[in-house]
């Protein structure tokens, strides 16, 4: 069986980078952390991996609103071939190539921004939500209580239902730039992830529901189903020992966090 | 010509940020507003065209919540019902991190880069709605909350004004003036006074001593000689003199930790002590070196920016803790931001430079809640306590290195001066390029390289004030903003460079800039030569001096062999990381310093790091007495619980922790919070810094400045028994954790202006006793530590001064993670056991001060009592016979009870009349008294005989039963209940105080 080869981008303020290689390696995949200047420098080439993966962190800080200068680079950087193209285009491309993005919390930011997500109607590149401040006002680091979409076509949620994961940002609530929006993409099921209550259903309840996001959105997936962005830190619960409680529950060995990253790989694998 | 932006949030949506400062102004200001909404203003300094306009949306706005403007007002647009409008930019050199990276966004977005005296400059604009606020209130509002004087600029304009006027008119704070390069010889031969008034005007803070030795020097006729062929005036340039100062500084040299003390204590006797640093500190640890033999893990201490310890075959482990006082009290946000990301680097500037893998933070505030007229010139301790956090958390978030542990301590007394400790921990490669990683030696030949920020006149002379009064067009020297995303790309970049073996040595620029950098680099191949001219500056018009001593941020300095040069500085080029070649270490015995090739100062060595004359101090010991409290003891002692649960020294900090990213590089293990609905307090923090292993680094904290009300050697003992405990509660073996000590003390030198100073300085060498005695006896090693000495405030007759603290802050490692305990009661059923001794030692006490007592017995560390228990504790929980462990501290037994129950969700039925206990004659002792040494631990019944034969021969008693039930009963000396109450009422009070701050 060949090797899915996982690409994790780092650099400009991206801080969860080892952490999410990690998980792409426990899945299974071989995975590499390359800065962004290596890709720009044209020495390493995206169009070489199957699996994108976008960290979390601060690109250029979050000065501008999370993501949003990271997204300029993104969408108006140039690769040095023998000329230059843009960066975006190699994006764009791996993306129509049938292969898999991941954005995780700044990486879900940067691709709402960039208009990855959600992409309704097929309209890629054209930023139609954004992650905007949670109503608290406030960065905070929580476990929250997710549920999946039966319905999403999202390829990383497959076979699982509810899920514990923590969320660690300040702009985490999803808006959309036209009110109908969201309706249509949750019928689409590109609401892959819901905050829920502990019970398990969908809520509008601080601090279940950290941000504020209307519909309890926590994740989005494009209509493929095979990009995927989440506020909430899957490559953050690897192990039970990264659990809150896992000193007084029994937990299995794996945290549930993997579970994204075996469905990745086991994608690819076809 | 500038352009102005403005860009607003669509009125659809949420200001999160307007909401919040609306929110401050009610609650903390009291003043009628209605509501705010803010925009973001750029003025873009960058001579653009009219097509490169219509883009500048694309680069700094979201077009999907955002509208802007260009060089007309938003307001009246998306907010035209405000009253008022305020706008807060920055004064002219003030660092403006999203200026610089709206400037980036530009450049990516038109594809071109634009020269560097051409900039973006940011405001935020407060509209304001508020009928019936006054132009005086919103002056005050602007003054008192949005803006603060050392580096902001601002301006308020009615609804009225704003409509006649157009909005805020586009300015351009750069900071402009030229001149610069200018060096001046200095003539010391001038009398006393005159030396002194000199160190006084030049902000040097050189001692009469000091002066005469530079003085000295200089008339020596051999310096002479050379100095004429080098082509220097006969006396020092102020170059030199600046160098001299910094280098000989308090802050780098430790003159009162490394002076001879002449000691009187009570009973009259007296004795010298040559260096408290040498002999209490340095002493320990190698007292407890020689005895842990070959179990001695230490690898390099005091002599590298953080301490060295082994982790594993692959990893070392350093660790510092430093201060950011008076920056903090300036500027709360910028200083503890900068102090956050300052010590960043003192891990990435050890050894080869480490991988950073936590960051611990402990603050000493006044209380919040502070009514009344504040002193001239003191925020207001919210301000503080706001600024702080926010700066802590935005320094911390955005280096994407998690805040796993810390302290909150309030005390009237820091109104004076909040104290902010941040420390990192690092991982350093065991062997970088085939060396040892803790080691480094810049090489003669090697180039000297500076990589990171620019220099500006940041932080010159420290955070003293400049006599200069600040004013439009000169730039803010005070005052330091930290940049961490300069500092991020610096730190991937330096990682990439030391694993391809570029460098030879690094040490980062904190206090005293390139000289202090490169003046202790060239220790190392004996000599340097410096060309201040090849140095990048923010602006213009700086004189060699101010270029030398700048502390502008985000730099570090580095020897590159030449070999090495080019691949190093293309890689910096491509990661956008600044460096420079500023000259060479050499082996000439001389730290010599070039301008545009002229020779501007010429430092032997020698005397720059040697010629410092030691300074002779005297200490006087008086043991205080305070009045003993007389109340009788309540027959309930429920209220009592209860208050002191909602005391701010105990109360939960969860609105500050939640704030801090405690998860990012995915290893946490013990969190800051934990149970059974994750708000609990844990005593430590774990993590597991090599995701592929289970081995895990503890770090945890000790500090109680209320005892040094009594006896700073009780303070001492104490902080280093908790930290201890708080350690060993999670997990943590004695046999592999070392300490930090940091020393925020109040002046101890005497003089006219503070006459206990002899007291204070005795009290300093108690505590360095009792941090010898305590270390020594548990055998931990002291790696590295920090000083700051002058914690007063001082206006007119008025001095505050902070009571003495000592932050001890302990590392270790952890064979496996997955033996490691938390606090919190796990299952109804369990056996609640109380571990240590209570004796009626309430003496400053949580209990007596909210009482308005101190009292005198104060808590006694007895390490021969302690250390069996300490190792059968340890012993018990590696072998996994414990359910819970908490540490007993402030508040006593009846906090660590109640904690112990509502964290786990459970009840706790005991009765605390069989509890270890000596002379303990009063219910209130027994449950409030602060004796060290003492745990609560839970154990599964099954458990309970293998944990009772690991503790064998230690004082420790069952006292109870974890219950369904959720209530809280314990019983007293003579076995009735004298605390009755829900967990939920419990956990409410602990909960409250603090829950509301921002």
């Amino acid at each position: 069986m060949p090797k899915v080869k996982a690409l994790v981008l780092t650099g400009n303020g991206t801080n969860c980078e080892r952490e999410m290689a990690h998980a792409c390696r426990l899945a299974g995949a071989e995975a590499t952390v390359v800065h962004t200047a290596e890709v720009f420098a044209g020495r390493v080439r995206l169009a070489d991996y199957d699996f994108l993966n976008l960290p979390g962190g601060f690109l250029d800080g979050d000065d501008l609103g999370a993501a949003k200068a990271g997204a300029v680079r993104f969408r108006y950087g140039r690769v040095r071939d023998n000329g230059t193209h843009r960066f975006f285009d190699d994006l764009m491309a791996f993306v129509a190539a049938g292969k898999l993005v991941l954005g995780v919390c700044n990486g879900f930011q940067l691709l709402v921004k960039l208009g990855l997500l959600p992409a309704l109607g097929g309209r890629y590149g054209e930023p139609t939500a954004s992650l905007t401040h949670n109503d608290s006002g406030r960065f905070e680091d929580r476990w929250v209580y997710l549920r999946v979409d039966p319905a999403t076509p999202c390829v990383f949620t497959r076979g699982l239902d509810r899920l514990y994961y923590p969320v660690r940002h300040g702009e985490g609530k999803f808006v959309t730039g036209e009110p109908r929006m969201l309706a249509e993409m949750e019928s689409a099921g590109l609401v892959a992830l819901r905050y829920t209550d502990p019970q398990g259903n969908p809520t509008q309840t601080y601090p279940w529901n950290p941000n504020g996001s209307p519909s309890a959105v926590a994740g989005v997936c494009d209509p493929t189903g095979r990009v995927f962005g989440l506020m909430p830190h899957p490559e953050a619960f690897l192990h039970r020992t990264n659990h809150p409680r896992w000193t007084r529950e029994d937990l299995p060995e794996e945290g549930q966090g993997l579970a994204l990253f075996r469905n990745a790989v086991e994608y690819l694998r076809g | 010509m500038a352009h102005r932006v403005e860009v607003g949030i669509r009125p659809e949506f949420r200001d999160p940020r307007g909401e919040g400062v609306a929110r401050e102004v009610r609650e903390f200001l009291h003043l009628p507003v209605e509501e705010v909404r803010t925009l973001d203003v750029y003025t873009l300094d960058l001579g653009l065209g009219d097509d490169d306009l219509a883009a500048v949306g694309d680069a700094l706005v979201d077009p999907v919540i955002q509208e802007w403007t260009l060089g007309e007002p938003y307001g009246p647009r998306g907010f035209p019902g405000f009253h008022w409008a305020v706008e807060v930019g920055f004064l002219p050199g003030v660092t403006d991190n999203v200026g610089r990276t709206a400037k980036e966004a530009v450049e990516m977005r038109l594809g071109r880069g634009f020269p560097h005296d051409r900039q973006v400059y940011t405001a935020v604009q407060y509209l304001i709605r508020g009928e019936a606020l006054t132009r005086d209130q919103v002056e005050r509002l602007a003054r008192d909350l949005l803006a603060n004087e050392l580096i902001h600029r601002w301006r308020v304009l009615s609804a009225e004004e704003f409509a006649r006027a157009g909005g805020f008119p586009a300015e351009v704070p750069r900071v402009r003036g030229g001149g610069g390069g200018r060096v001046e010889a200095v003539d010391l031969e001038i009398p006393d006074e005159a030396l002194l008034a000199l160190s006084r005007q030049r902000l040097l803070a050189l001692t009469l001593d000091e002066m005469r030795a530079i003085r000295d020097h200089y008339r020596d006729p051999a310096v002479r000689r050379l100095r004429k062929e080098l082509g220097l005036p006969a006396g020092p340039t102020d170059v030199e003199l600046e160098c001299l100062a910094q280098t000989w500084s308090e802050h780098c040299k430790h003159k009162i930790f490394n002076a001879t003390i002449e000691y009187h204590d009570e009973t009259g006797t007296r004795r010298t002590i040559r260096s408290l640093f040498k002999t209490y500190i340095v002493g320990a640890t190698e007292r407890v070196r020689r005895g842990k033999g070959d179990r001695d893990f230490c690898l390099s201490v005091f002599k590298d920016n953080a301490g060295v310890i082994a982790f594993n075959q692959d990893w070392s482990l350093c660790f510092k803790v430093e201060t950011h006082n008076s920056p903090s009290a300036l500027d709360p946000y910028g200083g503890a931001l900068t102090g956050i990301v300052g010590v960043n680097r003192d891990p990435m500037g050890t050894g080869m430079g480490a991988r950073l893998i936590f960051n611990v933070d402990t603050f000493c505030f006044a209380n919040p809640f502070l009514e009344g007229e504040l002193p001239p010139r003191l925020l207001h301790p919210r301000r503080i306590y706001e600024g702080v956090v926010r700066g802590v958390e935005h320094g911390g978030n955005k280096s994407g290195i998690p805040t796993v542990n810390g302290c909150v301590v309030f005390d009237e007394r820091y109104l004076g001066k909040p104290l902010v400790y941040c420390g990192t921990a690092g991982l350093i490669p065991r062997e970088v390029a085939g060396r040892p990683g803790h080691e480094k030696a810049a090489r003669p030949g090697d180039r000297i390289v500076m990589v990171g920020g620019r220099i500006g006149k940041d932080g010159i002379h420290g955070a003293t004030f400049s006599s200069e009064e600040l004013h439009e067009g000169s730039p803010a020297t005070a005052v330091q903003l930290g940049d961490p995303i300069t500092q991020k790309r610096l730190y991937d970049f330096l990682q990439i460079a030391r694993d391809r073996g570029l460098y030879s040595s690094i040490t980062d620029n904190g206090a005293g800039g390139l000289s202090s950098s490169v003046g202790e680099m060239a220790e190392q191949s004996g000599g340097a030569r410096l060309d201040l001219g090849r140095a990048p500056l923010k602006y213009p018009g700086l004189d060699p001096w101010e270029i030398l001593v700048s502390e502008s941020q985000e730099r570090m300095t580095l020897a590159v062999p030449p070999e090495n040069l080019e691949a190093f500085l293309g890689l910096a080029r491509e990661m956008r990381v600044e460096a420079t070649d500023l000259g060479e270490f050499t082996d000439e015995g001389a730290f010599h310093v070039l301008h545009d090739g002229r020779t501007v100062a010429y430092l032997p060595l020698g005397f720059l790091h040697e010629g410092l004359p030691e300074m002779r101090l005297r200490a006087r010991w008086e043991k205080p007495v305070h009045p003993e409290p007389t109340f009788p003891c309540p027959g309930d002692l429920t209220d009592e619980l209860t208050g002191l649960l909602g005391r701010l020294n105990i109360c939960s900090k969860e609105s500050i922790v939640r704030k801090y990213d405690h998860e990012v590089q995915g290893g946490s293990v013990v969190k800051p919070f934990v149970g059974v609905v994750n708000d609990g307090p844990s005593d430590a923090a774990v993590v597991r810094p090599v995701l592929e292993s289970f081995e895990g680094v503890v770090t945890a904290n000790g500090i109680v400045p209320r005892y040094s009300d009594i006896d700073t050697y009780a303070m001492a003992a104490a902080a280093v028994d908790e930290a201890v405990r708080n350690a060993l509660c999670v997990g943590a073996s004695l046999d592999h954790l070392a300490a930090l000590d940091n020393f925020c003390w109040c002046d101890p030198v005497a003089s006219e202006r503070n006459p206990d100073g002899e007291y204070k300085l005795a009290q300093l060498v108690r505590a360095n006793e009792a941090l010898y005695d305590l270390t020594v006896a548990y055998g931990i090693p002291l790696i590295s530590g920090k000083d700051s000495m002058k914690n007063d405030y001082v206006h007119g007759d008025l001095k505050i001064s902070i009571p003495p603290t000592l932050l001890v802050s302990v590392i270790g490692r952890i064979e496996d993670v997955r033996r490691c305990v938390t606090m919190d009661a796990k299952r109804p059923g369990d056996r609640v056991y109380v571990l240590g001794i209570t004796r009626p030692e309430l003496g400053g006490s949580e209990y007596w001060a909210a009482r308005g007592f101190v009292g005198n017995r104060v808590p006694r560390v007895r390490p021969e009592e302690t250390l069996p228990l300490y190792r059968g504790l340890e012993n018990a929980i590696r072998r996994g016979w414990v359910a819970s462990c908490h540490d007993c501290s402030d508040g006593g037994l009846a906090v660590a009870l109640a904690e112990t129950a509502f964290s786990g969700g459970l009840g706790i039925e005991a009765d605390l009349s069989g509890v270890p206990m000596e002379r303990v004659e009063r219910d209130d002792e027994l449950l409030f008294s602060e004796s060290p040494g003492r745990f609560v631990v839970t154990v599964r019944p099954e458990h309970a005989g293998a944990f009772e034969e690991a503790l064998a021969g230690t004082a420790f008693a069952p006292v109870g039963t974890v219950t369904d039930e959720p209530v809280l009963v314990l019983r007293g000396l003579d076995g009735r209940p004298v605390v009755n109450a829900r967990i939920d009422e419990l956990k409410r009070a602990w909960q409250a105080p603090l829950a509301a701050l921002g």
